[in-house]
């Protein structure tokens, strides 16, 4: 057990680092939520990650994704490990570097028990939706984040039994509205947190 | 016939097919699943036909993210 492991013993139990060190979580896409969530997770005590993103880094995704100046142009996924690796080097990570679509995605996160819909298009969600929605796994999903407002509230809705909404489910950058860091990092933190509670409270 | 979507219940006079249905109901195709009394439908499973009573959830999805 390194540092970081003996310092989550101040706030959980034996058994509820023993829940979440064992759940397998994967992450489809790694900007805006997939950077922010994995950075939560990791901290939250998760150590088995699977991180599928094609993208490499660019500047204007810094204004929201959890990257540096000095990242740009490096893979999005390989540098997110390292990311994580640097909290806690003892995790389990598998990186891809590919562009999930219907020709591929069926095949993908076959051993995890959470996967995390992280993509920037309805499309892509629709197929995330449709490709494991019934597999069996818990699926956490963000939908509508745009903007500066708050009007619509980012929300959490138990969408199916396995299947949880995060977002306002509105806001859209299809309408011009931009997405910005408090709204897109506060939605990936709730995912995240959806998957926290899954795993200690519902067991 | 009677239809329950999105937990509504609807008195729906068209033609039988969800497609129809959709398309009345203006959804979006491209950034919307269906659950189809309690199954998530596939891209061919689409064309299914609609029964009285059947219950079905749209989910429209936004960009962003």
């Amino acid at each position: 057990m390194n540092e970081f492991e003996k310092g989550l013993e101040k706030y959980f139990s034996g058994e509820q680092l023993l829940k979440i060190r064992r759940t397998k979580v994967g992450i489809a896409g790694c900007g805006g939520l997939g950077s922010n969530i994995a950075n939560a997770l990791v901290r939250s005590g998760f150590k088995d990650f699977e991180l599928i993103d094609h993208d490499v880094i660019e500047a204007s995704n810094l204004n929201r994704q959890n990257y540096n100046m000095g990242e740009i142009g490096a893979s999005k996924v390989e540098t997110t490990a390292k990311k994580l690796i640097a909290v806690n080097p003892g995790i389990y990570i598998m990186t891809k570097m590919l562009k999930l679509d219907e020709n591929n995605i069926a095949g993908q996160f076959s051993d995890r028990d959470i996967i995390f819909e992280a993509f920037d298009s309805a499309a892509s969600k629709k197929l995330f939706l449709e490709t494991f929605g019934s597999s069996g796994k818990l699926l956490i999903m963000g939908s509508g984040m745009a903007g500066i407002s708050n009007v619509k509230p980012i929300t959490v809705r138990k969408a199916r039994e396995n299947v949880y909404i995060v977002g306002d489910e509105e806001s859209d950058i299809a309408k011009g509205l931009p997405p910005l860091a408090p709204r897109v990092i506060a939605c990936a933190a709730m995912m995240a947190g959806v998957a926290l509670e899954r795993v200690l409270l519902y067991n | 016939m009677r239809l329950t979507v999105n937990g509504e219940n609807m008195e729906y006079e068209g033609a039988s097919s969800l497609d129809a249905l959709l398309e009345r109901l203006n959804i979006k195709k491209d950034g919307s699943a269906v659950e189809l009394n309690g199954k998530i439908l596939g891209k061919e499973e689409w064309v299914a036909q609609l029964n009285d009573g059947d219950k079905i959830e749209i989910i429209t999805f936004v960009g962003g993210g």
